[in-house]
Order: C-alpha cells, then sequence, then structure tokens
C-alpha cells in the first residue's frame, strides 16, 4: 500500500483542473487554462507553468507573468542580522528611518529583484534595524517579505482551504458561515460515504460541495433548491471526479408540497423541471402568442409558423422560410429532448425523496430556517440527524420552539462555535491580536417516529396518572 | 447496524443508543433474551427492540417510555465507557475537516485511548480507507479491538499495542492524515514524516498544555512541516427558554383625569423567547495544532 511512482500523475496539476492559490492566508480558487490572465494579490500571471508540476508547489512570480517553481531551500536568513538591541527606549518612530523611496523600491522590483532581496535592500537601508531587538527583527522580517514576496503556492482544493477561502474572501456569499461552524455541520450530520443527504443550501455551493466531499461519490445527495434553479459554482472548485455528478440530484422545492401529497406527477410531459421559468424556455416561442404559451413546444410552434407562413410567390424568398422552418424545428427538437432530460431528472429525484427515508439533512440558507426545516424534516427517517445554520439566533429559537411543540426530534441544540488563533514562538506565544466576531450558530437535533397513530391515539393506551408524571420528567 | 452505515432495525448484536430524556442516554448491547433496566421499567429486548425500527418508542415495563437510536460517533463519544480522558464533537469536527478526512483516507493515530476519535474517523474514511491506531497500554489496545469488532468496523482498523515515540505506527509512506493526542508528542514527529505518503499529507497533535504546544511546533518547523498552526475550539450551548419579566408599576397612566368605574386592566408581566447561556461552560480541552507535510 506504500506510495508508489505510478500514482504521480494524479498529483500532477493538470489543464482545466480547479485549484486554489495561496499565498500567506490568502487563497483564491481559479480553474487552469491556458494562455490565460489571473489576478491574485494585485499580480497578473499566467498559470502555464504550473501544468505538469505537483500540487503544492510554490512557485515565483517573475517578470513577464510566468511562473517559476521555487527552490526548496528556503533559508531562514534571519540569522544573519547579529547586531540586534535590548529595547526600543532610544528608538524614534518619525518615519524616516527607511532610506529607499517608494520611488527606489518600484525601480528595484522593475529590475527584476526577488522578494527576498527587495527586503534585504530595505534591511540595509533602515537606520533603526540594528537597533531593534531580535524578536522586532524577526518582526520587521515578516512584515516586509509578506509585503514584496512573489509567491503563490497550487494547492488541491479540499473543503477545509475552500471553507477558510469563502469565509475570508466573500463571507456574504455563504451567510458568513465560518469553517469551523462547517466542521461542526459535516460531524454532526454525520454525513458519510453510502448514505442519503438533503441539502438545502444558498452558500454558493461551498455546504454542498462539502456534503460530496465527505461522501466520497458513495450514496446519494439531492439538492433542495428555491425558485431559479441550483447554483453551484461552488461545488465546481472542488474539482470532484466527474462520477460524483452521477450522485447529485436537484429537487426544485416548489414541488414538495405535491411531492409529500403524492400529488406530484412526473409522467406529465408539461411538468415544469425549472421553477423559476414558469412559462418554461421562451427562447423558441418569440414568435408566439404568449398568452397561448404552453409548454407543449413541439406542436404549437410548428402549427404558428404554419399559420405565420404568407402566400407570396417569391422562390427565394420561399427557400429562406423554408430553411428558417426547418431550423425552427431542429430548435424545436432540441429542446423536446433538453426539457425530457430535466423530467426524466426530476423524476429521479422526486423517487429519491418519495420513501421518506433520508438519512441526514443540512440546511444553510438567507431563507428563514424554520419553514424549510419543517418542510424538509419530513422527507428524513427516524432516528437520524438533522443541522440548520442560521447567521442568527432568534430564527434557530423560532425552529426549536415548534419542533418541540410538534414533536417528532429529540436532542435539540442550539450552538455556536468560538474559535481562537495562536502565535507560537519562543517566548512570544499568544493568541492572535484579531479573532473572529461570530460564525453562526446551528440548530442540530435527531428525529424519532411520530405518534402518527393508524387507528386512535396511542396516548390514550396509557394510565392518565402515569402520562402526568412522565411530562414532567421526560424532556424529550 | 453499523457505525459507518445506517440500517433500518434493529438486530440481534447490535449496539443501539437508548434515549431516556434530555442528556440522558445510555448504550446498549442487544441480545436475545436480554433485558435492560431503565428509571422507566424493563426493555426486554426480544421483544421490544428486535425487528423494531431504529426511533421508535418503546414502552418500558412501568409505562413509561423511551426512545432507541441508531448509533452514530457522536453518539457514541457521549455514552461511551471512559477509560481515558476523551475528545468531543467539537473538536473531532475540527480535526476532520482540517485533516481533510473523507472517504479512502489513510489516517496514523496514537493514542487510541478510549475511542472516542477512533470512531468517527472510520465513519469518515470508510468503506475504502483505513486507520493505523497505536495505543501503548496493552488493556486498552485489546478493548478498542473488541469494541470495533462489535461495532462492526474492525476491517477498517487495526489496533497495534506498542509506544508511537519508539516504535511508529508500524506502517510508513501510507498515510493522508496522522493524528497524535499523546504527553510527548514532539518525540513521535519524525515517526508521523516517515508514516505519511511521499506526496504529502497533514498533521495534527491535540496538547491540553501550551509548553507542549511550543515544543511539538518547534519539532514541527523542524522536520521541515509547513502551514504550521495552533487553534483552539469551544462550543458554546444556548438553552432557549421563556421567561416572564414583570412590568413595572409607575401608577394609572392619566393622572389627572377623574377615574372611570370600570378598572382598566393592566399586564403585570412580559413572556420573552430568549436564550441563555449555562451557567458554566467547557473552557478548555487542548490546543489543536495543524500542519502540513511537503512533498519529498
Amino acid at each position: 500500500m506504500a506510495d508508489n511512482g505510478d500514482n504521480d500523475s494524479q498529483h500532477r496539476v493538470n489543464e482545466g483542473d480547479y485549484v486554489v492559490l495561496k499565498r500567506g492566508d490568502i487563497y483564491k480558487s481559479v480553474q487552469i487554462q491556458k494562455k490565460k490572465k489571473t489576478v491574485f494579490e494585485k499580480q497578473w500571471f499566467f498559470l502555464d507553468n504550473a501544468v505538469g508540476e505537483f500540487y503544492g508547489t510554490t512557485f515565483e512570480v517573475v517578470t513577464g507573468g510566468t511562473l517559476q517553481p521555487r527552490k526548496p531551500k528556503h533559508v531562514e536568513s534571519s540569522a544573519d542580522a547579529k547586531e540586534a538591541g535590548t529595547d526600543n527606549r532610544n528608538i524614534l518612530d518619525d518615519g524616516k528611518s527607511q532610506k529607499l523611496t517608494r520611488d527606489d523600491i518600484e525601480t528595484l522590483k522593475e529590475q527584476g529583484l526577488k522578494g527576498q532581496e527587495i527586503v534585504q535592500q530595505l534591511i540595509e537601508n533602515s537606520t533603526t534595524f540594528r537597533d531593534k531587538t531580535e524578536f522586532a527583527q524577526e518582526k520587521y522580517i515578516k512584515k516586509k517579505k509578506k509585503k514584496y514576496e512573489n509567491s503563490v503556492t497550487v494547492l488541491k482544493p479540499s473543503c477545509r482551504v475552500l471553507a477558510m477561502m469563502y469565509h475570508s474572501r466573500e463571507p456574504g456569499k455563504i451567510c458568513h458561515m465560518r469553517y469551523d461552524t462547517l466542521a461542526q455541520m459535516l460531524t454532526l450530520g454525520n454525513i458519510h460515504a453510502g448514505s442519503k443527504v438533503l441539502v438545502f443550501e444558498t452558500c454558493a455551493g461551498l455546504v454542498l460541495g462539502a456534503v460530496m466531499e465527505r461522501m466520497g461519490g458513495y450514496g446519494s445527495v439531492v439538492q433542495m433548491y428555491p425558485g431559479g434553479g441550483s447554483v453551484r459554482a461552488g461545488v465546481e472548485s472542488f474539482g470532484f471526479p466527474s462520477h460524483f455528478h452521477d450522485t447529485l440530484h436537484e429537487f426544485p422545492i416548489c414541488h414538495v408540497n405535491a411531492l409529500l401529497a403524492g400529488a406530484l406527477d412526473t409522467e406529465a410531459k408539461d411538468i415544469d423541471a425549472d421553477a423559476g421559468q414558469a412559462n418554461g424556455d421562451k427562447s423558441n416561442l418569440t414568435q408566439t402568442d404568449p398568452g397561448k404559451a404552453e409548454s407543449k413546444e413541439g406542436s404549437p410552434d410548428k402549427e404558428d409558423q404554419s399559420m405565420e407562413t404568407s402566400t407570396s410567390t417569391d422562390p427565394a424568398e420561399d427557400k429562406e422560410r423554408e430553411e428558417r422552418e426547418k431550423l425552427r424545428e431542429i430548435r424545436g427538437q432540441e429542446k423536446k429532448v433538453k426539457m425530457e432530460a430535466k423530467r426524466k431528472k426530476l423524476a429521479a429525484a422526486a423517487a429519491v425523496l418519495e420513501g421518506r427515508n433520508a438519512d441526514g439533512l443540512v440546511i444553510a440558507s438567507r431563507f428563514h430556517p424554520c419553514p424549510v426545516l419543517l418542510g424538509l424534516i419530513k422527507f428524513l427517517a427516524p432516528s437520524r440527524p438533522f443541522v440548520v445554520y442560521s447567521q442568527y439566533k432568534e430564527p434557530l429559537i423560532e425552529c426549536y420552539t415548534k419542533l418541540r411543540e410538534q414533536g417528532g426530534a429529540v436532542s435539540l441544540r442550539l450552538t455556536e462555535s468560538w474559535i481562537r488563533h495562536y502565535q507560537v514562538l519562543p517566548n512570544r506565544t499568544h493568541p492572535m491580536l484579531l479573532m473572529s466576531g461570530s460564525g453562526g450558530y446551528l440548530l442540530s437535533g435527531t428525529t424519532v417516529a411520530t405518534d402518527t397513530p393508524k387507528t386512535g391515539s396511542t396516548r390514550g393506551e396509557e394510565p392518565a396518572a402515569k402520562r402526568l408524571k412522565l411530562t414532567e420528567t421526560t424532556e424529550g | 447496524m453499523s457505525f459507518v452505515e445506517y440500517s433500518e432495525f434493529i438486530q440481534e448484536g447490535d449496539v443501539a443508543i437508548i434515549f431516556l430524556g434530555h442528556d440522558s442516554m445510555m448504550p446498549v448491547k442487544v441480545q436475545q433474551g436480554s433485558q435492560t433496566q431503565t428509571r422507566y421499567g424493563v426493555i426486554r429486548h426480544s421483544k421490544d427492540l428486535i425487528g423494531q425500527r431504529f426511533g421508535t418508542k418503546v414502552t418500558c415495563g412501568k409505562g413509561g417510555w423511551v426512545y432507541v437510536l441508531h448509533p452514530t460517533p457522536e453518539l457514541w463519544t457521549l455514552n461511551l465507557p471512559h477509560r481515558t480522558q476523551i475528545l468531543y464533537t467539537t473538536d473531532i469536527a475540527n480535526i476532520t475537516m482540517m485533516l481533510e478526512l473523507k472517504p479512502a483516507s489513510v489516517v496514523c493515530e496514537s493514542g487510541t485511548g478510549s475511542g472516542s476519535l477512533s470512531h468517527a474517523i472510520l465513519r469518515t474514511i470508510a468503506p475504502t480507507g483505513h486507520l493505523h491506531t497505536v495505543e501503548f497500554h496493552q488493556q486498552r489496545a485489546e478493548k478498542a479491538e473488541e469494541e470495533f469488532r462489535e461495532h462492526r468496523v474492525g476491517h477498517l482498523v487495526t489496533v497495534r499495542n506498542q509506544d508511537v515515540c519508539k516504535e511508529g505506527f508500524g506502517v510508513t509512506g501510507v498515510a493522508d492524515a496522522v493524528f497524535l493526542d499523546i504527553p510527548s508528542p514532539w518525540e513521535a514527529v519524525q515517526h508521523a514524516k516517515n508514516a505519511m505518503k511521499r506526496q504529502g499529507g497533514r498533521l495534527c497533535s491535540f496538547s491540553p498544555c501550551i509548553e507542549q504546544v511550543q515544543k511539538t511546533c518547534a519539532a514541527l518547523a523542524d522536520e521541515g512541516f509547513e502551514e504550521i498552526s495552533t487553534l483552539e475550539v469551544l462550543l458554546k450551548v444556548h438553552d432557549v427558554r421563556t421567561i416572564t419579566l414583570p412590568l413595572p408599576d409607575f401608577g394609572p397612566d392619566r393622572p389627572l383625569e377623574t377615574p372611570t368605574d370600570t378598572p382598566v386592566p393592566s399586564n403585570t408581566s412580559v413572556l420573552c423567547k430568549t436564550t441563555t447561556p449555562p451557567r458554566e461552560m467547557a473552557g478548555h480541552t487542548g490546543y489543536l495544532t495543524f500542519a502540513t507535510k511537503p512533498r519529498v
């Protein structure tokens, strides 16, 4: 089972791969496309040279915008600073210590000096550097390196990296969900290979992708989505192998009630799989009266075309019209095929949901969680976990209250995760100076069989006296 | 039933979690003819459990009832017999994500302890991954092995009774991730490095004391690990409560008017739905240090 050279190809960057660029704590998800300019941290460069290299390689951005793999010598040359002071009592912060001007530094950059070399120049031209303490010197070098370094690391995408990226770059897109909260969700939801998980999220696909990563391509995931189609940009960034998508279904929530009532006819040709396009794709029906627009595209189109046929006898015009008609017919057929494929997908998703035996439910959206939870929890089998994320606490209080009232869930917990990072250096170990204010809230619980009696109430079978005692002690 | 796969019905030999009420649960080993005593009365396995669906309500001897739940690593963590101090779900969740564990991952862990994290790892790496877990205490190692078998996850794990600091994990070049929860993790860093795959991997060390963290970070840097990062996580629980707030009485609203005969009804208190924190909470479990081993 030891690692051998044959597997190396899967660890190399390929064109078309989704990767994550990293510099320090900054991450960015991009797709490798040759000859395409990528911008990252105010720098423009081409990713061409990354193709064929191993994931995890660090590159230098050289003038011209090309990447060069960095030699792994990585010498921490701070040991060169032999001279150091003891404290800062005589150091004046007058902004005049650095002799190099902004223009000087720009010139150095244009000359092609590497980040390391620029930092060296700054040290040599600083009047106060040798008076600083060793710690202060290290801190100074670290700070300058961060500012002038030119390196980019190419990483393989993972939930960890993408969750941190989204949280620091575009928290609004993921409802301000912090990565440790996402970690809780995946574990509390017992997301694992082989299960059937329902996901309702408006987090750009990050949560969906995270769930899929933990499923490893086994089992099935049903993405429930609100009107307008499912958003899956985040899922692309994970770079899953194509067979993972075979396990991913989607189902528009506008059909949930029908499905629960057993009234969803997925065989009907006019079933609308795209909730956001109530009248079907209008592109082919531009010439028809929208008032008569039906989802049976094939026939109305043709009929309308023939109705529009004028009685002109110009042969050239006739030929043109013929060709136009042919095109419309082809497009009409394509449209039909597409709609049929969509209908099939919808039917497949409905089949997965119908059994009401899903193994897990994950909700993370900008929608009010209460109706979402109460609606979707019906699809879960008994003794299965559910997790609801909300940026705010109050909506979850409502969920908690309603669930307690209606029953069917135990171990309800409203929690908030708190995280703190540390700087660990000899004699300089302390928590970081800034920390995240909040990462959102979670409501978690486990479903249980509901007392839906087939004949009469099971409650009535128990002696009244015992029932009273139980309601005191059993807080479900 | 298994800890890595759900099943619908309770069978002989299963482990089930009996849910008695708020924060009160207990594990049972389901066996024909067995009985389990609860405060609500006796549960007869053959009649009440075997063949029933997980999640159903079971009526006990005295007339009270309980729920029978399918085991999960999270429920196991809350109910397992402690042979050592264990890791709880909050830390486990972050470890799982930060180590990038997923199906097919190969993981090395030491010490096994009571198996709390082990079960969570097994759940995540199934069905194609493997866990190599090392425990230097012989009885604990044996008990862990026994439990993994009972929980039907034995095929995914290898338990080794040895000292990881001296002998390593027993495998080399196979691990995607290494986890250390031992008194002197800096002594195991080199072994961890050897156990990991050539293309690299992730490492996590859990230590209660900051001095241990400092030594470990220094050792990791010396061995060429990158992205070294230390953090701690805590869970704040919010208890949902309806509270009653009495309203003050400042006297009648319109004192200068002649009082009418009909008395004006006043609300003396307001109900408020809110959350309160528990009186005390877990303040510290341990520091989590993560690092990446680069490709060799």
